[in-house]
């Protein structure tokens, strides 16, 4: 193991290598692109040995790693905002079709107007094409969760493609000291991925076929079950990964100070290390708070929240995005997650910090004040700048 | 006279779903005929979708892909990346797209093959149509044709707009290998994908399936029309390799396109004027093609 000074994005970069992914698609966009970089940096020294598709577009990045996924091979590429959303289509089609692609996303704002600052709306867009998606809150959690996401996509009762996300700048630009596993350590935590299920030459098979009302669902329902053992599963990798590297990120669902506490926000992505010291300087006030990070937004930590919200009065949401006509997604996943509850804690929803506006500590004390005080569960649209006579 | 001969091995399965008479299901016959078996073949939505038929069951005795409509090229190139990593490098890669899928959506995903040089063949199967969804116009259709986008009225004659030269369009990026190939010439096509497969880099294969819905025709007629398409000049036959034209069917006096227009349903409202104008559109592309064959 060896500690480098890495941004975010590198860390893709080097967990892409440790896992000798075999093909890379790239396709530049801000602030992604110096993942791909890199890799093509790797793959010209020969530190990686694995064909580099430079496409011309992200619909064909992503076609192209369905494809070589569909063959066996362990395939990878990343992108951002405007780049996944024109890979919308692709993104059904890669689950669809079971092809455990994993890709690296910088989470960035949607234009109009143009912004490449962060933003969750590009991801959270995406939640219902069949995607495992993990949002990262430190550099290092993006490579150790890198590194999973490959075991867990090509998992046999998994087989799903998964999206490791991190904050635009604030993780993927900005550097910290990581622990790079070792390239013996990783061999065995990931072995060469097992080729079963995938096409065989000589061999009368079609794959992404077509089918008619009389099965279509069926194979919708082998999606949702392969999302539902995800958890498990990735519970497993985890432990695996900790034995390994002695680093445990806290599954689905981790929590900071909610032992004892009444009022919890739950956060994703990097506002969680901001709230973390309000939440110790709440603390010292006497408040007893306390907050969970949506580590996984698919599969959404159903089980975990409400095993939390059954001994709390009070629960938050820190949306990063917004869906328009109704409230921010993890708001919305959250209050579904817990309305079966015969004793429900309040719920609020608060929207901050699109298109990179900073959520700094003052924003998320703001909203933790709000939430203890007041009930009702409309957006709240943190520090929004108001003209007069405008809405 | 000697009697050419093509494989005798068949690696489309008896039981797709095609129309009678359908051109695009021989042009896959033909296709494999001359690749044969270590092939993989990657499709997007198009007639082929359906002709393939449906899960668990498949039309071919090789492995197929489907792939997005507009992804032909890329899947294309990644099933290639990946055979290579994998070490299956005796794998010929093919992209089996319709013409829609080809020279309109999927157009971005050829070029970008093309450009990478993309050790694979794409073929484009031309029934000059977006079938699959009932017969709309695509970039393909030759001018004058009714289809369902392009009606037959009052204020309507048919498609307004020449057909687009995907040949041109593929020459341009400078492919290793490109040709056309007709059904109603089996042995030509057979030969000249045998040729494609022995060489490396980006190959095209340009397709015409005759489609008698599409076209309006009855389906016994598939080859005697094919036959005319080319014999009219309507769709030569040719080959580009390394940059040089070869022109693989040229006739003293090619029939009048008249003939061939004739046959179907989709001409049958041209009028003289028309099929003057077709004539001489069809004339002044074939003075190019043989003054192309004259360049090296
Ligand atoms: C993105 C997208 N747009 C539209 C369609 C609908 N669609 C499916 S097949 C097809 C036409 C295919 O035409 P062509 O490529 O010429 O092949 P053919 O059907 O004639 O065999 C269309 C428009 C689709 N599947 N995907
Ligand atoms: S519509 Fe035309 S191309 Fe499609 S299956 Fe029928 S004959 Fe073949």
């Amino acid at each position: 193991m060896v500690e480098l000074v890495i941004s975010g994005n590198y860390a893709q970069s080097y967990a892409a290598k440790l896992a000798r992914v075999h093909v890379v698609s790239a396709y530049p966009i801000t602030p992604q692109t110096s993942i791909v970089e890199k890799l093509a940096e790797f793959v010209a020294s020969g530190e990686l040995h694995a064909e580099y598709i430079k496409v011309e577009s992200e619909h064909s990045a992503l076609q192209a790693c369905i494809s070589a996924s569909a063959l066996g091979a362990r395939t990878y590429t990343a992108t951002s905002s405007q780049g996944l959303l024109l890979m919308h289509e692709l993104l059904h089609w890669a689950a669809g079709a079971r092809t455990p692609v994993v890709m690296g996303v910088v989470n960035r704002a949607v234009a109009p107007p143009w912004s490449i600052w962060t933003d969750h709306t590009d991801t959270v867009a995406q939640r219902d094409t069949g995607w495992i998606q993990f949002y990262g809150e430190s550099n290092q959690e993006v490579l150790d969760t890198t590194l999973m996401a490959f075991r867990l996509a090509e998992h046999p009762e998994v087989r799903l493609p998964t999206m490791v996300t991190e904050d635009a700048f604030y993780l993927s630009h900005t550097v910290e000291p990581v622990d790079i596993p070792s390239q013996e350590e990783i061999d065995r935590f990931l072995p060469p991925r097992e080729r079963s299920a995938t096409l065989e030459v000589g061999t009368a098979m079609r794959l992404g076929s077509f089918t008619g009302p009389d099965l279509y669902m069926e194979f919708r329902h082998k999606i949702a079950a392969a999302m539902g053992r995800a958890r498990d599963v990735f519970l497993e990798i985890e432990d695996d990964y900790a034995r390994l590297t002695g680093r445990n990120h806290g599954g689905p669902l981790p929590t900071y100070k909610v032992d004892d506490a009444d009022t919890v926000l739950v956060t994703m992505g990097t506002a969680t290390t901001t709230a973390k010291g309000v939440v110790d300087a709440m603390r010292a006030d006497g408040h007893k708070v306390g907050l969970a990070k949506l580590r996984t937004f698919r599969p959404f930590p159903v089980q975990e929240l409400r095993e939390l919200a059954g001994g709390v009065d009070r629960i938050g949401v820190l949306d990063r995005s917004f869906t328009f006509g109704a409230a921010g997604a993890a708001f919305t996943e959250v209050a579904g997650a817990l309305y079966s509850l015969p004793q429900r804690p309040v719920l609020r929803d608060f929207v901050a910090g699109l298109g990179g506006r900073d959520i700094t500590a003052t924003t998320v004390r703001e909203a933790l004040l709000d939430l203890l005080t007041r009930d009702g569960p409309e957006a709240a649209w943190v520090e929004l700048k108001r003209r007069d006579g405008g809405d | 006279m000697a009697r050419l001969t093509i494989p005798a091995e068949e690696l489309v399965r008896s039981g797709h779903s095609a129309c009678p008479g359908c051109g695009a299901t021989l042009v896959m016959r033909y296709l494999l005929k001359g690749v044969g078996n270590r092939a993989i073949v990657t499709v997007p939505a198009c007639c082929w979708t359906v002709i393939g038929t449906p899960f668990p069951t498949t039309a071919l005795d090789v492995p197929m892909l489907d792939c997005a409509f507009e992804a032909t090229g890329a899947s294309i190139s990644g099933l290639r990346a990946a055979a290579d990593q994998l070490g299956l490098k005796d794998v010929t890669i093919v992209g089996f797209a319709g013409d829609g899928g080809t020279v309109d959506i999927g157009l971005q995903a050829l070029s970008g093959m093309l450009e990478r040089r993309t050790d694979g063949i794409y073929v484009m199967y031309d029934n000059e149509a977006y079938m699959n969804t009932g017969v709309q116009r695509s970039g393909a259709t030759p001018e004058g044709a009714w289809t369902t986008t392009t009606p037959v009225d009052e204020f309507s004659r048919g498609k307004l707009e020449p057909k687009k030269d995907i040949m041109a369009i593929v020459a341009a990026h400078r492919p290793a290998y490109a040709a056309t190939v007709n059904v109603a010439f089996p042995e030509d096509f057979v030969k000249k994908v045998q040729k494609a497969k022995a060489i490396k880099g980006p190959r095209f294969v340009h397709a015409l399936a005759p489609c008698p819905p599409g076209w309006r025709y009855s389906s016994e007629k598939t080859i005697e029309i094919g036959r005319l398409a080319t014999d009219t000049n309507m769709f030569p036959l040719y080959e580009i390799e390394d940059g040089v034209y070869r022109i693989t069917r040229k006739l003293g006096v090619a029939k009048p396109v008249r003939d061939y227009l004739k046959t179907q349903g989709r001409f049958a409202h041209l009028g003289e004027t028309e099929v003057a104008q077709i004539q001489a559109e069809v004339d002044a592309r074939w003075k190019r093609l043989l003054a192309l064959e004259t360049l090296v």
